[in-house]
Formats: structure tokens, sequence, C-alpha cells
């Protein structure tokens, strides 16, 4: 039994079918990447795996738990959605920090906000409360240094540049120690030079054996990276299976044009 | 007739309707604001009736003189009774003008005041709510924040500070709206001055009130100027 099962998802938007049909494995541990052509429905699919959308049909399975399936034919209440997206992270092009936090409460604020929950409903002491809060606080310290930014705890996201925001912005998804963390186009949105220290985090997670799922348009990242690749293509998978075997595909002549298209 | 009336009886008489012009002003906001609150979530309700009713409304109140809404909410009530007691009949919507006609004028005044503002200051939020990008959601969505928390901890601040220039636009037209209370017989600050032409037939308490406007609205601008540096460490 693989970690992600993913069967025969589709997404509707009105009459446009975006996903037709996507189904794949994720391992445990694994660097899954998306690759392919904008409007390829690459995006969607991130978005339906952290429930922002609902497929239209399909279904998930995570560990062996379903975490939807449209047979059973009803739509998630908030709270089910919520539960579900706690499986999962995900990191946006755009960052979406919180703009009147800091970098340290960025990466605190729903991780506390969980963790007060929980042990209000363990009816924990006040105490405890506070002790395991500062557990939250020492930890996205932590996290920080790990993206190289301890430095910038105290500073604002309008006073970091964009490749530091997308970093707070991984450690802000960490914080919630998801099973699988997703990227959506993690470096479309940063100046060429500021890329590469967005990469290289991304780098040492996946040393770290944490279990990614990203979206990208950067190839050669793609092929150092990953353990498997997908090439989509209008709403399909056209393509998928190692690095060598994707980038290295030439019956495919759309993969062949997309490679060329993107290496110019 | 020769003035009998000093500088500092003048000024003691005006400071009394100023604090009846306060007292509408303090009222109408601390209603009116988190009415409006309500309203804008109606404006933006996906419920489409509710949606639309509150729309018209809001239509209603932003396209008739605050002035015109005075006369209503003051003469109407007892318009109604009269009516109602000619035809005989009785309910509890009679009941309730009967009620709203025994109100004093102040009372009234802060209805009409709180019910205008509040339209306006409902359109405000929307617009300031629905600017904050999706992506301010989403990030709180995927971090397993429910609404509430994402409303309250995310999204509020930012809508406050992106308001802040309209607002305080609004609530020093406010200050100078409250002179409208006069025509429906509530005690204010412009009442107070007029008060000298009647009397003693002086007209500079009146050209005198208009330095106790400036004053209060100059100490307002300085308030919000002080909160919009006070929320400038961020960008948003």
């Amino acid at each position: 039994m693989s970690l992600l099962e993913v069967r025969d998802i589709t997404k509707n938007f009105g009459k446009a079918e975006v996903l037709k049909g996507i189904s794949f494995d994720v391992e445990k541990g694994e660097v899954l990447s998306l690759i392919g052509s904008s409007g390829s429905g690459k995006t969607t699919l991130l978005r339906c795996l952290n429930f922002l959308e609902t497929p239209t049909s399909g279904k998930i399975t995570l560990s062996g738990e379903t975490l939807y399936d449209s047979e059973e034919g009803r739509n998630l209440s908030d709270r089910e959605k919520r539960d579900r997206r706690l499986h999962f992270g995900l990191v946006f092009q755009q960052f979406n920090l919180f703009p009147q936090y800091t970098a340290l409460k960025n990466v605190t604020l729903a991780a506390e906000l969980l963790k007060r929950e929980e042990l209000k409903r363990e009816k924990a002491s006040a105490a405890a409360i506070k002790e395991a809060l500062e557990g939250v606080r020492l930890k996205a310290a932590e996290l920080l240094d790990s993206v190289g930014l301890s430095d910038k705890a105290d500073n604002y996201p309008c006073q970091l540049s964009g490749g530091q925001q997308q970093r707070v912005a991984i450690a802000r998804a960490l914080a919630l120690e998801p099973e699988i963390l997703c990227f959506d186009e993690p470096t479309s949105a940063l100046d060429p030079e500021l890329t590469g220290e967005v990469l290289s985090v991304i780098k040492g997670l996946a040393a770290r054996k944490m279990t990614m799922i990203i979206v990208t348009h950067e190839m050669e990242f793609a092929k150092n990276v990953s353990d498997k690749v997908i090439f989509m293509d209008s709403g399909v998978i056209a393509v998928e299976g190692t690095p060598d075997e994707v980038f290295g595909n030439s019956s495919n002549a759309r993969i062949q044009k997309f490679l060329k298209s993107v290496n110019n | 007739m020769i003035a009998s009336v000093t500088f500092g009886e003048v000024t003691l008489k005006l400071l009394e309707g100023f604090l009846s012009t306060l007292k509408i002003f303090g009222l109408t906001l601390l209603f009116a604001l988190p009415l409006g609150l309500v309203i804008s979530f109606g404006s933006m309700s996906r419920f489409k009736p509710l949606k639309y009713l509150v729309k018209v409304f809001v239509w209603i109140i932003r396209g008739t003189p605050l002035m015109l809404q005075l006369i209503v909410i003051y003469y109407g009530p007892g318009l109604i009774v009269m009516a109602a007691r000619k035809a005989g009949t009785s309910n509890f919507f009679i009941d309730l003008m009967e009620k709203m006609n025994n109100f004093s004028a102040m009372t009234m005044v802060v209805i009409a005041f709180v019910i205008n503002y509040a339209c306006y200051f409902s359109e405000i939020y929307r617009g300031g709510i629905e600017s904050i990008t999706q992506g301010q959601y989403e990030a709180g969505y995927v971090l397993g924040m429910t609404k509430r928390q994402i409303f309250f901890k995310v999204i509020l601040l930012q809508v406050v500070k992106r308001i802040i220039p309209p607002m305080s636009n609004e609530i020093i037209t406010l200050v100078k709206d409250t002179s409208l209370a006069r025509i429906i017989t509530a005690y204010e600050l412009i009442w107070a001055a007029q008060k000298f032409i009647k009397s003693e037939g002086l007209l500079w308490p009146l050209l005198y009130t208009g330095v106790f406007y400036l004053a209060f609205c100059g100490i307002l601008t300085l308030l919000f100027g002080y909160i919009e540096k006070k929320l400038s460490y961020f960008r948003s």
C-alpha cells in the first residue's frame, strides 16, 4: 500500500474539464514532480489534494484511509475538509504570508491555534497549555533556523526578500508536520537569483526524506530532486516515470515539444 | 438690543450644545460601526434573497437625504398611528409605532444616524474585505484554520488598515452631519448658538460654532493619522 493513492480524479469548472482522470501513487519519503505547460491541470490537481477544490469524481486515499471518495456522493463539511487538509502542507507560488505578523509568528500562528484547541479538548491545565505553546515557539524557531532565517524571526514579511518570504512559508507549512508537503511553483514569483536559496531548502527536505509533491517549471531541479516525474498535458498524465525515463523520453512528441520550449 | 451676554457665557452655552453633539456622534459610532459589519456580511451573503434585500435597503438609505430620513423617522410613526386609529386597526406594528412616537427627539436622531451611517460603513467594509486576496484565506485553510479564525486572526487587521482613510472621511462627515439633528428639534451645537439670535439678537455665536467643529475634526484627523502610522509596520 502506498502512502498516497490517487484514483481517477476528474475536475470540471463549469463545462471546462481541467482534470480528466488522474491516477498515481506516492510512496513515503518520495519526491514527485509535476511538470507540464500552464493550463495542463497541475495546480488544480495540487489544490484538490489540499481540499481547496473538491474533485468532481475520483478517490483519494492516504495510508489506507479514504480522504475523498466521490462514490460516497456527498460534499465534505468545513470540519471534514479541515481535518483532511491537515495531512497535507501547501507552499504557494505567491508565498501568502500573513503580512501583519513577524516571520516567527507566521510559523507559530496556526500551530498554536491547533495546539490550544487540542489541549482544551483534553481539558489540560493553563500551565500545561502555556508550556505546550512555548514548545511550539521553540520548534518554530528551530524551523526558521533550518531554512537559514534565524536572524529574521522578528522581521515582517515586507522586510524580507521574495526568497526569504518563501523560506518562511516553507517553515510555516512544516510547523504543522504534514505527511505530504506540496509546492505550487514555489520559485515562479521569484527573481532568478533568488530561486537557488528556495530550491536548496527543498533539496534539504528531500535529503531528510520528506514526502513531497512539487509543481515546477525548473526542469534541472525536477531532474535532480525527484524520484518520480509526471508530465501532464490537457488534464491527463501523458508521461510518468523516473526522471531519466521522462526527460529522456523520445517517443512522446508532446513532452519533446514541451522540454524544447522550456529549455529555450 | 444691546448684547448683555459675555463671551464666557456664550462659550459655556455652546459647550453645552457641543456635549449634545458629542453624544449624537459617540452613540452613532458605537452602534453603527458593528451594525455596518453585520450589513456588509448581509450584502456579501451567498443566500441571494438576503443579499438583494440588504442591497435594496442600502440603496434606499444611501439614495435619500439624511435630512429626509430624519423627518420620516420623526413624523412617520405619528402619521401611521393616526391613520391606524382612524381605520380602527391595531397590531404589533402599530404598537411599535406608538412607542416610537413617544421616543425623545434625541433617540430618533440616534436611530436615524445609526441606520444611515451603518449603511455607508457597510459599503466601506465590503470594499475592504473583498480587496483581501483569496491567497490569504487559502493560506489559512491549508494551515487548518477555521473560517472564523482566518477572519479574526488574519483578515480583519488587514481590512482595518485598508479602510482607515475612507472611514476617517465618513467619521469626519458625521461630526458635521450632527447639525441636521436640529431640524427635528434635537438640541445640539447649532441650536445652542441659534438661541442667541432669538434671545439676544447675536449672530456671532453661530459663527463661533465653527471653532468647535474645526477643533474636533482636527483632533480626529490627528487620531486617524496616528492609527495609520501605528499600522504602517506592515504592508498588505
